[in-house]
């Protein structure tokens, strides 16, 4: 039934409608009509943060760990900015999202008012989408729009921009079902792939020798059924996996078929997969440069498939010889079927020799490292800490850095959903409030957020946020007393001049968790790491563990820039790491 | 616009572009609605693809769709990458690159000012007769000239106006259609 109410009642009515049951905001000025209309009901439930970037990566971890479409509210002017960061991670890693907007009244916009700024211009282009919704009738259609299209096709950030005058206006609320636009007019991605295509790709699966899958975050998004079939998949014809950095979870990491993580830091195994492989099937990843390293060294004998449901995917870095569009699961779906219509039997005989290839490579050790009974390993702290864990309901996220990367090598996930990492952006304090958002979705799992000491630093007010809301996340904290990722590439490339890459002047980790009223907890000892973690796990509050580790640990394997797969620095690596890179190779990132 | 820049080459490829840049009308069909032309204009200049020119009208009332009209150079590859980015937005209903659909008709209309007496006015006018452009406002030492064609004949009219007193042209950049019965 269509009812009359004010804007701001709308937008709350709207969330009820579209099931959402948390949002993420901060109050001011231009919000305060939606933040009346949010005090006089308790469906929804408001988390307030205290910095409205962290707002955006709660939202994200809460989107990530469910499926469901994250919301975030925030004021106008300095309100959005603050929310950029956020959406535009959120963009890249394709994230859905919808970020509600107060905007100063309509007769003021352009007039340079108080706390006014260009919010749909500056989101322009870090939203997958955006409106500024100048009048009330067409607030419902707009609010059901956003989540149809945050959550359709390739997902991503959406924003409503809502003068505040139209927060007060009164007009008629649809809806979602009594109103046709709660799908786009225009707007509908291909989610079915091509039969005749992936009957093709079959084909040519069936005649492979040495095939491997290469999955992304695609897969993840496309649901848990996704990571369902691609398992099946991977049973039936017994080729191996490798996936990216967002794609972690999709794939048992116990799994004998699995190669571990590819890429920069990848293993060494996947890499080598990837480089000599003659058939990838590439699943729902994007052939990021963290994955393909030099481009025109790029698996250089493989026929490659690529599924993907966006078509600007195809063909932008690497040449693809069977493009299909669609949405992963329902791929993989038709792959399973045509694949069980064609054969009982996985290609084990065929691949063996490709099979034991591989074993050859893995026997490398490639994330390996010289375990110390002084000091604190980072690379033993996460393996302590998966062990600790592993039996647990429990969710990671991570900051950005060697920590991050350190935290894909030696955690494995054996679900999707359960990894939660800024991929595409590389977002230094992504990880506590994402892993607050997690949190709020899943009160009775463990989440920890693997950080590092100068990420954590650039959203470490969220702590309060977890204090208040009584939200009992972890935060691990690798601290070398170095922004370690900056001061690896500083030995690699500029001559060991580690400028401004050395964390002086470090909080009291301990303290600083009694002062935020959650708990401290710190360790330097290996002998003593077990204990500190299950104390860690047993605290029902907010924990800052400050996990004093070696200072000078290189993140290896990993690929130089500039370099092709089969060019990895290995951990056993004994030349002179500042000579691997040359003129070239420096110029990229 | 950016035409170093190789747009969808990443750095990582350090092989030199092997493909030569063409250039290409592409119609978009997009719904008419606030901010859509900085859309259109803002994935351009963010992923570094040139804009030779750009025409922006409302088509269809009633349905509230327009079309516009751009101009690009690039290399096959990267204009199969403009199509597809295009096609990303979401008011974007559809991108049809009418050079690679076979040959488009293609307009342009010019205002061309012309000032001058004696011979190079007489010369201006004769000029304009066989260009077919109108005279759409003179004195007694100027003409205005309207001028509509494909972009060759217009760039040709403009050139023997220079010595005949050429003071300034406006051109609208460029309408263009399929040929034959299909629609968009
Ligand atoms: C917001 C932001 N600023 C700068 C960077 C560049 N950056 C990447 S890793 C890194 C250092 C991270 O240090 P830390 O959090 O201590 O992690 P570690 O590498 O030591 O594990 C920096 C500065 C970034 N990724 N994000």
């Amino acid at each position: 039934m269509p009812q009359q109410m004010t804007g701001a009642e709308m937008v709350i009515q709207a969330l009820i409608d579209q099931g959402v049951t948390d949002i993420f905001g901060y109050p001011g000025g231009a919000v305060l009509p939606m933040y009346d209309a949010i005090f006089q009901q308790e469906t929804v439930r408001h988390i307030l943060v205290r910095h409205e970037q962290g707002a955006t990566h709660m939202a994200e971890g809460y989107a990530r760990s469910t499926g469901k479409v994250g919301v975030v509210l925030v004021t106008s002017g300095p309100g959005a900015t603050n929310a950029v960061t956020g959406l535009t991670d959120a963009l890249m890693d394709s994230v859905p999202i919808v970020c509600l907007t107060g905007q100063v009244a309509t007769p003021l916009i352009g007039s340079d008012a108080f706390q006014e700024c260009d919010t749909v211009g500056i989101t322009r282009s870090c939203t997958k989408h955006n409106y500024l919704v100048k009048s009330v009738a067409d607030l419902p259609r707009v609010l059901h729009e956003a989540f149809y299209i945050a959550q359709s096709g390739r997902p991503g950030p959406v924003l409503i921009d809502i003068p505040k005058d139209v927060q007060f206006a009164m007009g008629t609320y649809y809806g979602p079902t009594e109103i046709e636009a709660t799908r786009h007019k225009s707007y509908r991605p291909q989610v079915e792939g091509d039969t005749r295509l992936i009957e093709a790709a079959v084909d040519m699966m069936l005649r492979a020798e040495r095939p491997v899958f290469y999955t992304g975050g695609g897969v993840i998004n496309a649901g848990p059924e996704a990571s369902q079939h691609l398992r099946e998949l991977a049973e039936l014809t017994g080729f191996p996996v490798t996936s990216t950095l967002m794609g972690l979870g999709a794939f048992p990491g116990s799994n004998p078929q699995w190669l571990g993580m590819l890429g920069m830091h990848g293993s060494y195994e996947a890499n080598m997969a990837m480089h000599d492989c003659d058939l990838m099937i590439n699943i729902g990843a994007r052939f990021d440069d963290r994955i393909t390293g030099r481009i025109d060294a790029f698996s250089p004998g493989s026929r490659k498939i690529h599924v993907d449901i966006d078509p600007s995917s195809i063909n932008k870095n690497i040449r693809i010889d069977l493009p299909i569009i669609g949405d992963c699961g329902r791929v993989l779906k038709e792959m399973v079927r045509i694949w069980r219509s064609k054969t009982n039997q996985p290609r084990t005989e065929a691949i063996a020799p490709w099979m034991k290839q591989i074993d050859g490579w893995r026997a490398k050790n490639s994330f390996g490292f010289q375990n110390s009974s002084t000091v604190i390993k980072p690379q033993y702290a996460v393996q302590r800490l998966y062990q600790a864990t592993k039996d647990r309901d429990v969710y990671v996220t991570t900051e950005v850095g060697q920590h991050q990367m350190w935290a894909a090598q030696h955690f494995p996930f054996e679900m999707p959903n359960r990894w939660m990492t800024s991929g595409g952006l590389g977002t230094m304090g992504y990880g506590l409030p994402a892993a607050i958002g997690v949190q709020v979705a899943h009160p009775d799992a463990l989440v920890i957020d693997i950080a590092g000491e100068a990420s954590v630093q650039m959203t470490m007010q969220e702590m309060s946020t977890a204090v208040q809301y009584e939200l009992p996340v972890k935060i691990f904290i690798l601290n070398n007393e170095r922004m370690g990722m900056v001061r690896q590439w500083q030995e690699l490339l500029h001559g060991g001049r580690y400028a401004h890459s050395y964390s002086e002047s470090l909080p009291d980790f301990v303290k600083l968790a009694e002062a935020y009223g959650g708990v401290g907890i710190k360790c330097d000892d290996p002998a003593k790491l077990d204990d500190a973690i299950a104390e860690m796990i047993n605290v029902k509050r907010p924990v800052l563990f400050d996990c004093l580790v070696e200072k000078h640990e290189n993140c290896l394997p990993m690929i130089p820039s500039g370099k092709p797969h089969n060019e990895m620095i290995l951990p056993d690596f004994k030349g002179d790491v500042g000579k691997v890179i040359d003129a070239k190779g420096r110029e990229l990132v | 616009m950016n035409a170093h820049l190789q747009a969808t080459g990443s750095v990582y490829s350090l092989a030199p572009e092997t493909q030569t840049p063409e250039r290409h009308t592409l119609s978009v069909l997009v719904d008419n609605e606030p901010g859509i032309l900085a859309r259109i204009v803002g994935l351009f200049a963010a992923r570094g693809f040139n804009i030779d020119s750009l025409t922006v009208s409302e088509t269809e009332h009633e349905k509230g769709l327009s079309r516009i009209t751009v101009v690009t150079v690039a290399t096959p590859k990267v204009l199969t990458q403009i199509k597809l980015q295009l096609e990303r937005l979401v008011p974007v209903h559809k991108v049809h690159d009418l050079t690679a659909e076979g040959k488009a008709l293609e307009r342009e209309l010019a205002l061309v000012k012309v000032a001058s007496t004696g011979e190079p006015r007489a010369e201006a006018l004769r000029l304009a007769d066989a260009y077919r452009a109108q005279i759409v406002d003179a004195t007694t030492e100027s003409f205005v000239f309207e001028i509509t064609g494909k972009p060759s004949k217009i760039d040709s009219f403009i050139a023997i106006m220079v010595p005949l007193g050429l003071v300034e042209v406006v051109r609208t950049g460029l309408a263009a259609i399929s040929r034959g019965p299909e629609g968009m």
